[in-house]
């Protein structure tokens, strides 16, 4: 007599088991197929290319209606389960009860949908199956904008089928870079990269609000205010097993319906398979685990022994161009060691995750030729002790061999500016060296690259040695640090010629040779990006040293210091009684500073949200004693009241303070303003010192009273109050711009030359343009970093993460 | 083994850590660009400096007073530097992250 089975769910792992099942027993099991889309198994992996239009619905349907014919499988399409009877052994559909003697739920999974107001409006869709791709289809027949929230697999092969469908497509993401469970930061850039040049545009961080419309939807609007306007948004956030038929069944359900290796659940007449699954506390998304299920679930139902084991995974994205894969893990563990490999002119980048003497993990973009080979070292836990040293140049590479420290230059396309003073590009220089220059004075001569600031020398000298090979001797330049060959100058240069507006921009088209940097290069690259891209590139809190970070410079003993802003070294009673209730309020020790403002020293980093809090409320703002900025500007009291001062030195002071507080410069920038050459404010040992006199202002640049005592030099003479603030604005943009992090602007002349300073800042329209820049990027960073993190929100952060030291003493 | 839930692992900022306090002294809990997280004592051996304020760099992080470098995988300082940080068991599961604390119970604070 046949026993009979059910199934609930005609998906591709359930396809399977029907497969193994009329191979292995032909004539068990009577079957009823219950399917709630109207339509048998087709291939879901392949509804991305039918999306693009790369293929179609037919080319991908695995179980056609013969097939079901000749397996004498009774099919149900089209019909909801509306409840299982475990007692009576039965599953009711909506149009009527079937028994059953062995039931196998495969229901699959939902698409997850971010509960914002406007997601059930008509136009929003998820991604999962082929009415989704068909609604897809059909709406990019009319063109117009489409937003796809979700930046991982799914919702960018989406991105990518609507774009080749012609729409204008924008994919949101919550995270800071794509497909960040399969990928890192390096491979999500190139993947961003690339996805750009197709037209999609690609929006991380981005989390979604609510989606706008009346009667369909309209727009998407973020958290950040910014309203994208949309005529189809696709919902393709993440998936979860779909558990409502077992949990109303009562069968043990976790996340996912338990089962145990066998792929019983907790009823032994009832098995499950596929997406709905939970194993071990694992979920399965992908085809390959499904189908090692699909052939447990057969041997299980035909009385065998067998056991479903989890393996390792890799991860390809289906969309055409896109080389990316990813297998293993990155997760953490004692022991584990990266191996990267990039090369920027290629667009490829390799990681390899190495633990002891096995691969682990692995992630590559661009160039994914080899990832079949590395993937099976992973499964197969291979000792690769003795191809270490050549591993990631993969089965084919086993002589060794060196990544070029010059591919970065190299791969500059001619029209590359090289030379930013005078304006020379990669094509000049390198027609000049082939023309007969071959060292850098001749190149110097012939094309005045590297002829005004310098900074570009290590890049011309680069372009020599690639030119000529070896006939050109290179002198050794100063890289930045161990994860480059490059020196500060010559990333300078490249992030501003090759538009690089982001870390991983650098770390990759640069060849960084660690995954993002280390304490020496990227407090640089976070200052030279925001310095050089104020609007595309965000300053990133955690490349930046403890005190910038903080807002509050720390103590030996891990305790704060407080100073708020006195402008031009003015302060008022007020301020003075709020600064003495601080002190008071939070324990702090109070010194006056040689800049004329007052230090509360001794604060716990806990207080420092409510200190701030509480000198803001007085009116103050952050003295950003702590910073690479702008300190304080010395004054005297000038004509105001002294007998001698002959202008108004305070006012200026202050006008300068006001004008220059808040910006971020290679290194700590004190001015100081005198109101006469006796110099009370010390203003001639300033990083630029302004001194009054009778016809103007003497601005004077390039002072330090720290490790190195120096008088400033003579910058120029102005007769005007309005042109000394002109010419210290240009001034100290012009140093933002071209110094090397962690260079006082006495050391940067030194490199440069006054000359060249005096020569740029003679000529009143780049003066205007210096100034300009600074003002756009103090649109952005003037704003007081205290009040910021003293709302309680940002304040949170300040306290432990948790403190049982409370709990115990309970 | 007592795993004791100490917070989302979002309240780490990337490339970031947080300080957790404990009869045995401050822990600091560390989440790299990747997302994995690690646990360690808070104190750099050198000079006390709070290692939950340096910067963290692929899995490392650099004492934010003179720049000792240490592995969060064993705890060691690189490069020329030699010493030490005790690490800690810690997971991540649903998105909360796990400590194993039973170390840091019963022990007065060294």
């Amino acid at each position: 007599m046949k026993q009979k089975l059910v199934v609930i769910g005609a998906g591709m792992a359930s396809g399977r088991v029907l497969e193994h099942l009329r191979e292995r027993a032909p004539d068990q099991y009577d079957i009823t197929l219950f399917n709630a889309e109207p339509r048998g198994n087709y291939n879901r992996i392949m509804l991305s290319p039918v999306l693009s239009g790369e293929k179609t619905y037919a080319e991908i349907v695995t179980h056609d209606d013969d097939w079901y014919a000749q397996n004498e499988i009774s099919c149900r399409f089209g019909e909801h389960v509306v409840g299982i009877d475990r007692e009576a052994k039965t599953v009711t559909g909506q149009n009527g009860t079937v028994g059953y003697d062995k039931l196998l739920i495969a229901t699959g999974s939902a698409p997850f949908i971010i509960p914002v107001p406007g997601k059930d409006l008509p136009g929003v869709i998820s991604y999962r199956d082929l009415d989704d791709t068909n609604a897809m289809v059909e709406a990019s027949a009319k063109g117009g904008k489409a937003v796809v929230i979700g930046g991982g697999l799914l919702g960018l092969e989406a991105a990518a089928g609507l774009a080749l469908r012609g729409m204008e497509v924008t994919v949101l993401h919550l995270m800071g870079h794509l497909m960040e469970r399969q990928l890192d930061e390096a491979a999500g850039y190139l993947l961003k990269k690339d996805l750009e040049k197709r037209g999609i545009t690609v929006l991380t961080k981005a989390a979604t609000k609510a989606i706008l419309g009346e009667d369909h939807v309209e727009a998407v609007l973020l958290e950040d205010g910014t309203v994208l306007d949309a005529d189809l948004v696709v919902m393709a956030v993440g998936i979860r097993p779909e558990t409502r038929l077992a949990n109303d069944a009562h069968l043990d359900v976790a996340r996912g319906i338990e089962v145990n290796a066998q792929m019983m659940t907790s009823d032994p007449d009832v098995l499950a398979v596929g997406e709905c699954v939970e194993l071990d506390g694992q979920l399965f998304g992908l085809v390959a685990p499904l189908y090692d299920q699909a052939k447990v679930v057969a041997a299980t139902l035909t009385g065998e022994e067998a056991a479903f084991v989890p393996k390792e995974l890799s991860t390809k994205l289906k969309v055409t161009g896109c080389d990316l894969f990813s297998a293993g893990d990155f997760a953490e563990g004692e022991g584990r060691e990266d191996v990267v490999f990039r090369d920027p002119s290629r667009g490829v980048y390799k990681r390899l995750v190495i633990e002891g003497d096995r691969l682990v993990g692995a992630v590559m973009y661009g160039d994914t030729a080899d990832s079949n080979w590395f993937f099976g070292l992973i499964k197969n836990g291979t000792d690769i002790a003795e191809m270490r040293e050549t591993l990631i140049f993969g089965p084919a590479y086993q002589g060794g061999g060196q990544a070029d420290p010059l591919s970065a230059v190299a791969a500059l396309p001619p029209e590359a500016e090289i030379c930013g003073c005078n304006g020379i590009c990669k094509s000049t220089i390198v027609n000049a060296i082939e023309g007969g220059a071959t060292d850098l004075g001749a190149v110097k001569a012939t094309t005045k690259a590297s002829a005004s600031c310098g900074t570009c020398t290590g890049l011309v000298e680069q372009l020599l040695q690639v030119t000529l090979g070896d006939g050109f001797e290179m002198p050794t330049a100063q890289p930045v640090c161990g994860c480059t060959d490059l020196s500060h100058e010559d990333v300078r240069r490249l992030i501003k010629s090759q538009e690089l507006k982001s870390q991983e921009a650098v770390w990759q088209e640069l060849g960084w040779k660690t995954v993002n940097g280390c304490h020496t290069c990227r407090p640089a690259v976070n200052f030279y990006l925001l310095a050089d891209w104020p609007l595309d590139y965000t300053d990133d809190p955690q490349s930046r040293f403890v005190n910038e970070r903080n807002h509050a410079n720390i103590q030996k003993d891990g305790t704060y210091s407080v100073m708020p802003r006195m402008w031009g070294g003015m302060t008022t009673p007020q301020e003075l009684v709020a600064i003495a209730q601080a002190a008071e309020k939070y324990g702090a020790t109070v010194k006056v500073t040689g800049g004329q403002r007052i230090d509360l020293l001794g604060v716990k980093k806990e207080d420092l949200p409510a200190i701030w809090a509480d000198l803001n409320a007085a009116g103050m703002v952050s003295g950003h004693a702590y910073t690479k900025g702008l300190r304080t500007v010395k004054t005297c009291v000038g004509s105001d009241w002294c007998r001698f001062g002959t202008q108004d030195s305070t006012g200026l002071g202050i006008k300068l303070e006001k004008r220059l507080w808040g910006s971020w410069t290679p290194h700590k920038v004190k001015l100081g303003v005198s109101g006469c050459p006796r110099n009370c404010a010390e203003a001639t040992c300033k990083d630029i010192g302004i001194v009054c006199v009778d016809s103007g202002y003497q601005i004077g640049v390039g002072g330090a009273a720290g490790m190195d005592v120096k008088e400033v030099e003579r910058l120029v003479d102005v007769p005007t109050e309005e042109e000394a603030i002109e010419w210290t604005v240009a001034f100290v943009q012009l140093y933002r711009e071209n110094a090397k992090y962690l260079d006082r602007a006495y050391k940067w002349l030194a490199k440069v030359g006054l000359d060249w300073v005096q020569e740029v800042l003679a000529d009143p329209a780049e003066r205007a343009a210096l100034v300009d820049r600074f003002d756009l990027s103090q649109s952005v960073y003037q704003t007081d970093p205290w009040a910021e993190r003293a709302r309680p929100e940002v304040a949170q952060s300040f306290q432990p993460l948790a403190d049982f030291t409370l709990e115990a003493a309970e | 083994m007592t795993w004791t839930d100490i917070g989302a692992v979002t309240d780490v900022p990337l490339r970031g850590a947080r300080l957790v306090k404990t009869h045995a002294g401050c822990i600091a809990v560390f989440r790299t660009a990747e997302d994995e997280v690690f646990a360690a004592s808070n104190a750099c051996p050198h000079k006390q400096g709070p290692l939950s304020e340096g910067i963290v760099h692929g899995q490392k992080v650099t004492c934010p007073l003179h720049n000792w470098v240490f592995d969060l995988n064993t705890g060691e300082a690189q490069g020329a530097d030699e010493g030490r940080i005790a690490v800690y068991p810690v997971r991540i599961e649903a998105g909360r992250i796990l400590l194993e604390i039973s170390a840091l119970q019963n022990r007065s604070a060294a």
